[in-house]
């Protein structure tokens, strides 16, 4: 059964990745994009991480998803790919490719098998985030607040 | 007695599921969520067409006119001929519209729609989808109505619906916030983001006649306001219906659709107004709890519909009171009121918490709203004196 469900969440997920990268309308790109993401909460869902997998929605879907959307509206309509191969992108892509299978690669978990580990609560996550780990929260808090009064800054009217 | 007529949709189920005792695992799980689909559909379904016809009738009796009164008796078969009407009804895609992306934007929001209602206690032991995250797995699932909307603005090609798209886009996104932010007093009495666990939070009474709902202390009754105005934005509907705004841009984002599509639109709004109020019972109105203890006789899911019926009725209450408001006047408000108050309930309900629950606690965190209101209302009044208006370019 489970099987069954990751190979075909595999194959959607993998066929709206290649769409956004492959599609020519832009568009269709950033949907498609949305499309995967929402496959790799569907993995989340399966591994049963369940939190991770609704934040995944929310954060991806909702609002990552949504960004890039308003930013292509935001673009030129006629806007199209140039017709010469852009080598610096292909280069970061296989950086960033070569770096994340790397991690994976040498990661404990692969080599040790799946790890006993007990249901996992949302009640069990805001305990060890706001006990354990409270002042990467407030950090993370902080940077975030310094980002929305900088873009706040960035779009305010000049006052005379 | 009480209890066989309280549970007899949940015995109905096993007894349904009884034939298939030894089947596989997913079988029986796949069998179990179709019989749960199917009652919420067939539940829904016709909520939104009761609703449809009632809305119509309320708000003539409010306009002092009959609402439909031509088709069956009183007019209740309306639904039905709008039903046949929307079926037959050519469905005309613009030919520069993006096709494949039109045609989703309705499927896509009508299915996010119908998904959050599973969430949703709508009795004792009636929750369809109980998940550890359930509160979290309504505003995930709701949030991607947004792009759903903005594929349906793009999708048309069409500059009034791209403009619908926009509004609608701009104000979810602002009033997400302190819709969020109001459920987060109620997860952080509880402890809880599953819906069951809230709703049993919520029982018991004080002498037999007040319900320990969470409206009835101050933050509660605060942020069950708030709650109800976003869900209103949230839902798209009058008074915050900029998004549709007939006299300016036609229909907004569902100007280019039509027939089916667009009672599939129509429908996905009702379902939204639905879950954002079975959420409000859930969160803030003791869920299926009888109001006084001595009421708990009658069955837990009809008094969940009873609260639900009640605010459905607000919903057309308010459409056929307050005219529009603009845009700008919406947004001033989601982000220099509604999100302060928001965060003024969290705190409040955290110093009722600390203060042991009691009477004390009570009266503490009244004043703390009651301050931060008033001091609100000061803080943004424009003082403008009202007058005659001038109107700079028309005469």
């Amino acid at each position: 059964m489970s099987a069954v469900a990751f190979l075909t969440i595999s194959i959607m997920t993998l066929a709206a990745a290649l769409a956004a990268a492959l599609l020519p309308q832009l568009m269709r790109a950033a949907l498609s994009l949305a499309v995967a993401f929402v496959g790799i909460a569907a993995f989340y869902f399966l591994l049963g991480a369940e939190f991770v997998g609704l934040v995944q929605v929310f954060v991806y879907v909702g609002a990552v998803a949504v960004l890039i959307v308003f930013t292509i509206l935001l673009t030129r309509r006629d806007a199209r790919s140039p017709d010469y191969f852009r080598w610096t992108g292909a280069i970061v892509a296989v950086a960033i490719f070569a770096g994340l299978a790397w991690a994976i690669l040498s990661s404990a978990g692969l080599s040790g098998g799946p790890g006993k580990i007990g249901p996992l609560t949302v009640q069990r996550i805001g305990e060890v985030l706001l006990i354990d780990y409270v002042w990467p929260l407030q950090c993370v808090g902080l940077v975030l607040t310094a980002a929305l009064i900088g873009a706040l800054v960035l779009v305010m009217e000049e006052r005379r | 007695m009480i209890d066989f007529v309280d549970q007899i949709f949940v015995r109905t189920k096993h007894r349904m599921l009884a034939p298939l005792t030894g089947a596989p695992d997913w079988i029986m799980q796949l069998a179990s969520s179709l019989l749960s689909i199917a009652a919420l559909l067939a539940v829904f379904l016709t909520l939104f067409a009761l609703l449809s016809v009632l809305e119509r009738k309320i708000l003539g009796r409010i306009q002092n006119r009959y609402g439909p009164n031509r088709v069956g008796p009183f007019g209740l078969f309306q639904p039905v001929a709008d039903g046949i009407k929307m079926l037959i009804k050519e469905d005309i895609v613009p030919s520069r519209a993006d096709k494949i992306v039109h045609f989703l934007a309705p499927i896509i929001i009508a299915a996010t729609a119908i998904i959050v209602l599973g969430i949703i206690p709508y009795g004792r032991n009636m929750t369809p989808l109980a998940i550890d995250g359930g509160i979290l797995f309504f505003f995930a699932i709701g949030s991607t109505t947004e792009l759903g909307v903005f594929m349906a603005g793009w999708g048309s090609n069409n500059k009034f619906s791209m403009l619908g798209a926009m509004r609608a886009i701009a104000q979810m996104i602002s009033y997400e916030l302190p819709l969020i932010i109001t459920t987060l007093p109620v997860v952080m009495v509880t402890g809880a983001l599953s819906p069951d666990t809230i709703v049993a939070a919520q029982s018991g009474y004080s002498f037999g006649i007040v319900p320990h709902w969470f409206v009835t202390t101050p933050w509660g009754a605060a942020a069950f306001i708030l709650f109800f105005v976003s869900g209103l934005v949230e839902s798209n509907r009058t008074p915050f219906d900029v998004p549709e705004g007939e006299s300016e841009i036609v229909a907004g984002h569902m100007t280019e659709y039509s027939g089916f599509k667009y009672a599939t639109f129509f429908m996905a709004e009702y379902f939204g107004m639905f879950a954002i109020s079975g959420l409000a019972v859930t969160l803030f109105l003791g869920g299926w709890h009888a109001p006084i203890a001595v009421l708990q006789f009658i069955p837990s899911y009809i008094w969940f519909f009873v609260k639900l019926g009640a605010l459905l009725f607000v919903y057309v209450w308010v459409r056929g009171t307050l005219p529009r408001t603009r845009v700008d006047q919406i947004m001033n408000f989601a982000w220099k009121f509604m999100l302060p108050m928001a965060f003024t309930c969290v705190i409040s309900a955290a110093i009722w918490h600390y203060q042991g629950r009691g009477f004390a606690g009570w009266l503490w965190s009244l004043a703390l709203i009651a301050i931060v209101y008033l001091a609100l209302s000061w803080l943004l009044d424009t003082r403008r004196k009202l007058g005659p208006r001038t109107y700079r370019f028309a005469e």
